[in-house]
């Protein structure tokens, strides 16, 4: 049994410790936010957030993060950061297949959260771990720098 | 078995004008069976509904439900049918929402495709804008007649508006909701009348998509996110070749790990079947399978590119032919010449191929982001004897697709069935294939080899053309052969090349179609035209260059004919400030501006590229101006976003994708091999629509194929290289 701490509430889950997070979230714990793309933190479609800093949830053992806070895509908007982010995204309608998206949030909210007027090439920096097969990349910075503007 | 062939509407008659290209599918069983009253989706749905037609539903509840035939994989499909539906019924946008159809080809075929009920070729809002526009009328329609009989006023007096019906003269006013059972009651009118385009009120017009939202809060539904009771996760282990199956295997690691429940071989490999995805994947990398590569495809990408270049020498079977190219040869004051190499691309869809399964009393039940719902279907039922309406397709979201969900052999579905069938349909299954297992499946975007000469006549006048094609053919063994082969030319391998909107009086295009290559392969986003565009496009360029023309300006020349090109063109360059000069780069650093222009479904786009080539060789792209023509714009927003997307996708392939076989083997596994575009690699993109009346065609795909031509002939122009195989290879560009 390990506990993780999802979302503020305290989850024991009796799997694996080598399991990855990625599948603890997403098969036992049932929040299927958080996508499966690659398995080596190449694509950063698993992005959540450990104690606020964010991680490839594909690659984190969950002995790594007992203890530790996690938060994922489900819980985003309680922060104001995470609000933000997701207005902007609807207001420019970023998404196309939008399977990348929730890890795409998940790395802006990060930025945002340390970073609140970032410029192009701060968003390349903290974005390029995360991969769009639809390309979405023009209006996701563009909807980085719109959250920006509504949390200024 | 019944056969059913050339049925239908063309799905393709953008290919050859208006020759009557007709697609037919060829079905087993009787295709009346397909259809059945079965009910749409599974939202929740009002006690109280009105159902005109198999489009729409508005319930009492005042909401307006759009059934989506076609699958939403990125490209605004749900959006864009609600639209048009929405435009005709006066529709309060805010109450729309859409569901996904079920698999019933009677009710929901594409109308293009004859029969056959499903997504791709950029067909979706073409096929659809009269369906849905007069399914919106419809509904219209019965809303009013059932109010002027309440209300006991005449129809021509009442109005609706962003759904509220309403009588001036005498104040009555009604929800759609309030009328719903009252509409479900009158009679569906034979004729509708559909408004004039200068009435739109959304479409055209900034309708907002309507998955943003659950798709920014991880709601949205997604085939892998799928999770029944007693379900179990299968990982499989296929064979490192294509063609090989399975000799030996032994389970006894795999069977000690926790979380297994079974192990079964399957003709596609051997399957670990667990209670989670981790335990199945250490179940699957803990077999132990011996191979039977007898069989086995064991040439490299070199021996395929080595016995392309020598079929090339010889000529092909003829795809086009206008006058006399090997007088105009004989005759030429000037001879240029070209060769090209494409590689296999991978789709890569960030979702990797998955399908959930279970088999109960009276069916099988699917799971899927279903792009070809009447092939798997048949396919399914063939494989688990079952009638096909006995098969029932839940379409969900798709995390991407590019072609590759369409899988003219319904692979991954059918894989999942033979993993129900030999666990013996004891519990539900979600098949998942890896990154990997994705990557190495192959049907991909077969590999290509093309030769182009022009002759010139002493003024310069282009005055002959050869174009020679070597590749697979996608559509040789698929349920459209028999319409898509003509006279031994798979009409998608030479789209693009056969049908050039160039006036070139002497040209004559072949193509040679290997058989013993046995790479699977499929469409790709844009198909045919994802390699045609970029050697007939930059050749063109460097027969500019050879007759000292403008590249615009010969283009323009020669499309005197062709003014739905012609029109892109000109709005890109004007645009893009062509015939300016570009501001310089940084010290060392070569820019160059470069054009594109091409038609395919039926949609012209023309792109600008403007990039910078470093002292390394390593080219940035900076800017895009796209201009395009895709009939009535029913969601401009869309229009734009399909277009930047497909600019990103289009140049992924141009810089890094390449999918490569040694001795047999697919070389790349997972995004460090095969790297998709990242963000700090996408150029600015501009977008422009030209203002049009025409019933709208497809933007999927047209985005893609002028962006790798535009780019290498800016690169052209910047580095004075050109570059004759894709990948680019930025090493050759040094300076």
């Amino acid at each position: 049994m390990i506990k993780l701490n999802v979302n503020g509430k305290t989850r024991q889950v009796d799997i694996a410790p080598d399991t990855p997070l990625l599948w603890a979230l997403r098969d036992t714990l049932q929040l299927t936010g958080t996508k499966y793309g690659c398995g080596q933190a190449l694509c950063g479609a698993c992005t959540v957030h450990v104690d606020g800093t964010p991680m490839r949830s594909c690659s984190v053992p969950i002995s790594a993060v007992a203890g530790r806070k996690v938060t994922t895509i489900e819980a985003v908007d309680t922060q104001r950061v995470g609000k933000a982010v997701q207005e902007a995204w609807r207001k420019l309608d970023v998404v196309q297949c939008g399977y990348c998206q929730s890890g795409q949030v998940m790395s802006a909210v990060a930025l945002l959260s340390k970073n609140r007027k970032p410029s192009d090439a701060d968003i390349d920096n903290a974005m390029s771990g995360n991969l769009c097969r639809c390309a979405t990349y023009v209006r996701i910075r563009a909807a980085i720098h719109e959250a920006a503007k509504a949390l200024a | 078995m019944t056969t059913i062939e050339n049925l239908s509407l063309s799905r393709r008659r953008f290919l050859q004008g208006s020759a009557g290209l007709t697609l037919g599918f060829m079905l087993p069983g009787a295709l009346a069976a397909v259809a059945g009253p079965g009910k749409a989706g599974s939202g929740t749905i009002s006690p109280v509904h009105f159902e005109p037609n198999a489009f729409l539903r508005i319930g009492a509840d005042n909401f307006v439900t759009v059934i989506s035939k076609h699958l939403e994989m990125g490209q605004g499909t749900y959006t864009g049918l609600a639209t048009i539906l929405a435009e005709e019924l006066d529709a309060d946008w805010q109450t729309v929402r859409i569901e996904g159809a079920p698999a019933d080809a009677k009710r929901y075929n594409n109308l293009f495709w004859g029969p056959a009920q499903g997504t791709g070729g950029s067909t979706a809002m073409a096929n659809s804008w009269e369906q849905m526009r007069k399914a919106g009328a419809a509904g219209r329609a019965m809303l009013v007649a059932a109010a002027a009989r309440k209300w006991k006023v005449p129809a021509s007096e009442i109005a609706v508006h962003a759904g509220v019906v309403s009588h001036a003269a005498s104040g009555h006013k009604a929800s759609f909701g309030q009328l719903a059972e009252l509409a479900a009651a009158e009679t569906v009118p034979d004729k509708v009348a559909l408004k004039d385009p200068k009435d739109f009120k959304l479409i055209g017009k900034q309708a907002k998509r309507k998955d943003t939202a659950d798709k920014v809060n991880g709601k949205a539904v997604f085939t892998q996110d799928i999770h029944l009771a007693d379900m179990l996760v299968a990982v499989v282990a296929h064979p490192p070749r294509f063609g090989a199956t399975v000799k030996t295997f032994n389970a006894s690691a795999a069977k000690t790990i926790k979380g297994v429940v079974d192990v079964v071989k399957i003709p596609q490999g051997v399957a670990v079947l667990a209670t989670d995805t981790w335990s199945a994947k250490k179940g699957r990398d803990a077999l132990s399978v011996t191979w039977d590569e007898s069989a086995a495809f064991t040439l490299g990408s070199d021996e395929i590119f080595a016995r392309y270049k020598e079929l090339a020498k010889t000529p092909g079977q003829v795809a086009a032919k206008t006058g006399n190219a090997d007088q105009a040869f004989a005759q030429a004051a000037k001879v240029v010449s070209a060769s090209y190499d494409f590689p296999y691309l991978a789709h890569a869809a960030m979702e990797p191929m998955n399908c959930v399964m279970r088999l109960n009393a009276d069916g099988l039940e699917v799971w899927n982001g279903e792009q070809l719902h009447t092939g798997d279907q048949y396919a399914l039922a063939a494989l688990l004897g079952l009638k096909p309406e006995q098969v029932n397709i839940h379409m969900l979201y798709a995390g991407g697709s590019f072609g590759r969900r369409a899988c003219k052999d319904s692979d991954y579905v059918l894989e999942a069935a033979q993993i129900v069938k030999a666990s013996g349909g004891k519990a539900p299954i979600k098949l998942v294939w890896l990154r990997e297992d994705d990557m190495r499946a192959g049907y991909y975007r077969p590999l290509f080899h093309h030769t182009l000469e022009a002759a010139l006549d002493a003024g310069g006048k282009l005055t002959g053309w050869r174009h020679r094609l070597v590749g697979q053919s996608i559509m040789l063994g698929s349920p459209f052969e028999k319409v898509m082969i003509k006279d031994g030319v798979d009409v998608v391998s030479v789209e693009g090349a056969a049908n050039l909107p160039y006036a070139i009086p002497n040209l004559t295009v072949d193509l040679h179609t290997p058989t013993d290559i046995k790479v699977p392969v499929l469409w790709w986003r844009s198909v045919g035209s994802s390699h045609t565009a970029y050697s007939t496009e930059t050749f063109l360029d460097q027969v500019a260059a050879a007759a000292g023309k403008d590249p615009v300006a010969l283009r323009l020349e020669l499309l005197a004919d062709h003014p739905r090109h012609a029109g892109v063109l000109k709005l890109a360059a004007a645009k893009a400030d062509w015939g300016k000069p570009l501001a310089p780069g940084k010290a060392g650093e070569r820019r160059g501006r470069g054009v594109a222009v091409h038609e395919s479904f039926n949609t012209c786009v023309a792109q600008v590229a403007e990039v910078t080539v470093a002292k390394d060789g390593s080219v940035k792209v900076d800017r895009i101006v796209c201009a395009v023509d895709c009939g009535t714009a029913i969601n401009p927003d869309n229009i734009r976003s399909q277009v930047e997307g497909a600019v990103g996708f289009a140049l992924s392939a141009a810089l890094h994708g390449e999918i490569t076989l040694k001795e047999g083997r697919v070389e790349q596994g997972n995004f460090d091999g095969y790297p998709p575009l990242r963000i700090n690699e996408m150029p600015k993109v501009e977008v422009h629509i030209v203002p049009s009346s025409a019933a709208p065609t497809g933007i999927g795909e047209p985005g893609v194929p002028p962006l790798a031509p535009a780019v290498a002939n800016a690169i052209a122009a910047a580095s004075g290289k050109r570059l004759m195989r894709l990948p680019f290879n930025s090493a050759t560009l040094a300076a």
